[in-house]
């Protein structure tokens, strides 16, 4: 065996906390093995939400690398509200969990020799994915949901491949080490840890590990103090977090989050995603002079708002939900795609393509499926809590469909094209 | 059978099933790297890959246990203390690290396009929260110390 190096031993006896060991790694690693599975899952969801069958989920080119395909339904309503509120809220709260994990096994990083086996060394490597995944997830997320691009590299390619290097790193881990987690967990009874004051604290015995500090200095926290202080930050954060997801003044509770904040009062008062002027969207195209363009069967239908406003109007309570995890339910008046369907002479349409006054900009145009279309709640919004939409939120006419992601409902919409099933 | 499985623990220095996960997850990934290498930003995504890694076990570690070092030998043995000061501490930072694109304003053009607001309200909500979270320690700590002097008090 090769000598080891300067400071290795250094290195060793500097590891003070007698709180590390296998019972507190597995402790923090059980919250994980629960709660991550839940962030993949929804996350996944929400790229299926977006219709990869339409090539309109980001990144289109992923292989087999998604969920089997699947029509996104409408219902319930609030589907999409809870996948994606459920992706981000737990991927935030679960951070002090990570941090909390990464520390319990810090040491493992500096282990001389690195590596004693090909196994080990693998398996290091698999580490390497497994440390760079989550980190690196969460840090493209928050930055996301901040509004925040400094990393310059696309958001959606970065975020959801990251997840597959991750996730493949997480299942052999979970794997390889699921042994060791029931043992650790089985070596001291958590109702007796919970009764063990700092005072009583001692060190887990050694282990093969080598978790379990080789010179551990007395406890300044108990062992049930670290798994609070792990929890009291997630609670923290779930509390500085779910306002976003929440109407009424609870949301005022997302205090250091872009939605947290009510955007002026009156009945538009509720979260903006992209504003008019970021669009580009001028006023005078939005003006007496707009015109709903409505095609199918090789037709056009030319429609002004007060023609809309005289057809059959409905109303539907719906949330609008967006990939940033916020969501806000309004009510929302209009008249039914499915009307304008029949309208333009497609009433069974199989698609229907939406484009928006927009010019630039990555959600411009947005497909819905055929069940998205003929949802009885699936609107060309006009009106928004019982006033006209403000131009912020896509006046003269905007789509809202239930359980779409929110960038697929349209804004300052000037054409929809219809298409049957012959033309698929 | 067993015998082979045990040649390969030997040589190896596990079992079939640990060769077969590891190398599952390197396959993956190696496989999402060839994907993502065509695009132009693929260096970037590498160097926040692995700075992320550097980031958090070479910078933060460092960093929070040199900070723990110096609280520790501030309060010289004083553990309730030292934890009434470490706690706000650490909910301070994990807010910073969290929120630190708000609070430091990082992309403020993408926020006002997205929201039509500015960042401007974070910092000044960080710190005051980071200042209740010290208060509300402190007072912990103060009623702490009182019950404990009354304790002595009436054993004296």
């Amino acid at each position: 065996m090769s000598p080891k190096p300067p400071g290795v031993d250094t290195v060793e006896r500097s590891w003070r906390s007698p709180l590390r060991g296998p019972w507190l790694t597995a402790i923090y690693g059980t919250a994980l093995l629960v709660a991550l599975p839940l962030v993949i899952i929804t996350g996944l969801l929400d790229y299926a939400a977006y219709g990869p069958r339409f090539d309109q989920a980001f990144p289109t080119n992923v292989g087999w690398l998604r969920l089997p395909a699947f029509d996104w339904p409408t219902r319930p309503s609030w589907l999409f509200r809870v996948t994606q509120g459920l992706h981000v809220t737990l991927g935030i709260v679960l951070i002090p969990v990570v941090l909390g994990k990464l520390w319990s096994v810090l040491p493992k990083l500096f282990d001389w020799p690195p590596a004693r086996s090909l196994a080990q060394a693998l398996e290091r490597l698999t580490l390497l994915l497994l440390v760079g995944g989550i980190l690196f997830q969460i840090a493209t997320g928050l930055l996301n949901i901040q509004y925040s691009y400094v990393f310059g590299f696309d958001f959606y390619t970065a975020h959801y491949f990251g997840a597959w290097i991750f996730t493949g790193a997480f299942v052999a881990h979970v794997v390889i080490k699921f042994p060791r987690l029931v043992t650790a967990l089985r070596s001291r009874p958590l109702g007796a840890e919970a009764r063990t004051s700092r005072a009583a604290t001692r060190p887990e015995p050694p282990d093969p590990d080598g978790l379990v500090a080789a010179v551990p200095g007395p406890a300044t926290v108990s062992r049930r103090g670290a798994v609070g202080l792990v929890g009291g930050g997630a609670l923290l954060l779930a509390v500085l977090t779910i306002g976003q997801s929440l109407d009424g003044p609870l949301r005022r509770t997302a205090l250091l989050l872009p939605r947290g904040r009510q955007p002026g009062p009156g009945p538009n008062g509720f979260p903006v995603n992209r504003t008019v002027a970021a669009a580009g969207v001028r006023p005078e195209q939005t003006g007496p002079g707009w015109r709903l363009a409505l095609r199918g069967n090789g037709r056009t239908v030319t429609l002004d708002r007060p023609a809309l406003l005289a057809m059959a109007q409905h109303t539907a309570a719906l949330p609008i939900s967006c990939v940033e995890g916020w969501s806000t339910r309004q009510t929302w008046t209009g008249v039914r795609l499915r009307d304008l369907a029949a309208l333009a002479g497609v009433a069974e349409p199989a698609s229907a393509r939406v484009s928006s006054l927009e010019q630039a900009g990555l959600f411009r145009t947005a497909i819905l499926a055929s069940n998205q279309v003929l949802d009885p709640d699936s609107l060309l919004a006009l009106r928004v809590n019982g006033v006209d939409l403000s131009p912020d939120h896509g006046y003269p006419a905007r789509v809202i469909v239930p359980a779409l992601p929110g960038v697929h409902c349209t804004k300052w919409v000037a054409e929809i094209d219809f298409r049957g099933r012959a033309d698929g | 059978m067993a015998e082979r499985a045990a040649r390969l623990r030997a040589r190896y220095g596990a079992g079939p099933w640990h060769l077969v996960l590891v190398t599952a997850a390197i396959v993956l990934a190696g496989w999402v790297a060839l994907r993502v290498a065509d695009e132009a930003t693929a260096g970037r995504m590498l160097l926040w890959f692995l700075g992320a890694v550097i980031a958090h076990d070479l910078v933060l570690f460092p960093v929070y246990a040199a900070v723990d070092r110096v609280l520790r030998t501030l309060v010289r043995g004083r553990v309730t203390l030292l934890n009434h000061l470490r706690v706000p501490a650490l909910g301070s930072a994990l807010l910073f690290l969290v929120y630190s694109p708000g609070i430091l304003r990082l992309g403020e053009t993408t926020h006002l396009a997205a929201t039509g607001q500015d960042q401007r309200p974070y910092l000044v909500r960080w710190l005051l929260l980071s200042a209740a979270l010290f208060l509300i320690s402190a007072l912990g700590w103060l009623l702490r110390r009182r019950q404990a002097s009354s304790k002595r008090s009436e054993s004296a």
